[in-house]
């Protein structure tokens, strides 16, 4: 036997386990499924889930794009994408939304809409939104046996009692295909419907919870809300309430970080998503490129 | 009149058990525990029918097991033995034949239930409001001012200021608490109402109130209520007809005053001539 690094380091039969895992959670939209989280070499809660995932149904020839927070090169991105690169040969790396097979990413979807022949994996830290109102496992797993997500609206009634609207603004509880409500990961509100209907398909990893869960492509994906106080994402309106663009690329349609000026003290705002932002860039200085 | 309930041989016991364990215990041997195997009988033979509008009261000591025929009922525990058929709209269910999904839309939207202890009917950690909007949203209310209208009416009819319903049930007094638990059970309007010692451990003038909206409920809303007690004093006020339980047994049944005026079982007549 060959003392040589298993390609995807992890062993075939835990390979295998996590794709069954994956058919089993497209077959039951919503429903988030256990498998035996491995061991990685990192801990628990820093992506081992998605990686897990990605490992597993990443081939040869392929292309990646590791996001975290919407950018390729934050800590826990890069040091995903090495590890992915050491432990994958023969995969590409790169940071166009539009030329990657596989995307992980950490606390956001990425902006440009995604196609049929992509694939997206979620690092999830918390799978399961019944856990702020259950404590016990046992009834978490009835309720959602039963689609009784009362207690879950209760809590958004309450929001709107004392903030006159729902607070919540990331890890939205969200229904799937009518009926298991999910956990989409931190991902902001903005990203919310960027799940219904979408045509990439949606796997969702929890690592140290050992839990897998997907939202298939073409599948209804609905915001817990209220029949009049219905879901909004965030709006980025200024003092006089004009939408905020980014400082960089001037775009005004995606979502916004908000840094601080370290010279002027000033708060500036910009695209999370650093694709998407050099994609605009380059969009916008283009017809001067040609023009020149 | 209307059936609402029909309940036969309804019995619930802990524990294996063995062949002797109904014919051992029971209110002629002073006891509900099995000589033989040490089950305890919580309730044996249990069969009552219960009408619309009607206020059917269960009287006992502690122990008697007329709080454990009742939980069944609320499917709050599962009975060991019997049958319990309810009447709604048309339709008879079998009440521990359903499934799971089933007996929890009873529960949600056809039952209702006051427990003696405010911190098992409602839930502290939200508003009181949020109490009431929790049940309507369970069966399937899901427009915010629709609910806030339905509580505030709710909340105005047991006799809360409106303007409190958004506070913590903690704030509010014994009595208070009470009449929100009241008005989340009311909150869809069910045409059973279980009612668990309501008025126990709240003081004289309080407990008259409550007593007092009851009666209101049900002259207003024809609910058909289960009262169950150990208060003669309740019995008296609230109960058209009565069933004493002792050792999990019916020792004894019939309309309120006949019971109250001429107790046939020596355990009623004590009871009775105690309480005067």
């Amino acid at each position: 036997m060959s003392l040589a690094q298993q390609f995807g380091f992890l062993d075939e039969y835990a390979k295998k386990e996590i794709r069954r895992t994956s058919l089993k959670a497209v077959a039951i939209p919503g429903y988030q499924v256990p498998y035996s989280s491995r061991e990685m070499p990192m801990g628990r809660g820093f992506g081992t889930g998605g990686l897990q995932l990605t490992l597993a149904l990443i081939g040869e020839g392929e292309v990646l794009k590791v996001i975290d927070q919407g950018s390729d090169d934050s800590v826990n991105a890069v040091n995903l994408r090495a590890f992915i690169e050491m432990t994958c040969p023969g995969v590409g790396t790169t940071r166009v939304t539009g030329e990657a097979d596989l995307i992980q990413s950490r606390h956001r979807i990425p902006e440009k809409p995604l196609r049929e022949d992509q694939l997206l994996v979620l690092q999830v830290p918390y799978p399961d939104p019944l856990v702020v109102v259950e404590a016990s496992e046992e009834k978490r797993k009835q309720l959602h046996g039963e689609a009784d997500y009362s207690r879950l609206l209760v809590k958004l009634y309450e929001d709107i009692v004392k903030f006159d609207e729902i607070t919540i603004s990331h890890r939205y509880p969200t229904r799937i295909n009518d009926h298991y409500v999910i956990d989409p990961s931190p991902i902001p509100r903005w990203d919310v419907p960027k799940l219904h209907m979408s045509k990439a398909l949606v796997l969702l990893g929890a690592g140290r919870e050992k839990k897998i869960y997907a939202v298939p492509p073409y599948t209804k994906a609905e915001p817990l809300a209220f029949e009049d106080k219905p879901f909004r994402v965030e709006a980025f309106l200024d003092e006089r309430g004009r939408r905020r663009a980014c400082a960089r690329c001037g775009c005004d349609s995606s979502f916004l970080d908000e840094y601080v000026d370290s010279n002027s003290g000033h708060q500036v705002y910009r695209c999370s998503d650093a694709d998407w932002c050099d994609e605009q860039l380059t969009r916008r200085s283009a017809p001067e490129v040609i023009n020149g | 009149m209307d059936r609402v309930l029909k309940v036969r041989n309804l019995s619930k016991r802990y524990n294996k058990g063995c062949p002797a364990c109904y014919r051992k215990t029971g209110a002629d041997f002073d006891s509900n525990i099995c000589p033989d195997c040490g089950s305890v009988v919580a309730a044996h033979d249990v069969s009552f029918d219960l009408y619309a509008g009607e206020i059917l009261g269960i009287m006992g000591e502690s122990g008697s097991g007329k709080s454990t025929a009742v939980k069944c009922l609320y499917f709050d525990q599962e009975p060991t033995g019997g049958s319990a058929t309810f009447y709604d709209q048309g339709e008879a269910y079998e009440l521990f034949e359903l499934n799971k999904a089933e007996q929890r839309r009873l529960v949600n939207q056809r039952f209702g239930m006051v427990y003696q202890n405010p911190h098992q009917g409602l839930n502290f950690e939200i508003s009181a409001g949020g109490n009431i909007a929790e049940r309507l949203l369970m069966s399937d209310v899901d427009n915010y001012d629709r609910i806030r209208q339905r509580a505030v009416s709710l909340l105005t009819r047991t006799e809360v200021l409106p303007e409190r319903m958004d506070e913590m049930p903690k704030n509010f007094s014994g009595g208070m608490q009470q009449r929100v638990q009241i008005a989340k059970a009311l909150a869809t309007s069910p045409p059973l109402l279980f009612l668990d010692e309501v008025t126990t451990g709240l003081d004289l003038s309080v407990q008259a109130a409550i007593l007092d909206l009851i009666l209101e409920i049900q002259q207003q809303s024809h609910t058909a209520m289960i009262v169950v007690t150990h208060d003669l004093g309740v019995i008296r006020l609230l109960a058209d007809r009565t069933l004493v339980m002792k050792y999990g047994r019916v020792i004894e049944t019939g309309l309120t005053d006949q019971i109250l005026e001429d107790p046939q079982h020596a355990y009623t007549q004590r009871l009775v001539a105690s309480a005067l």
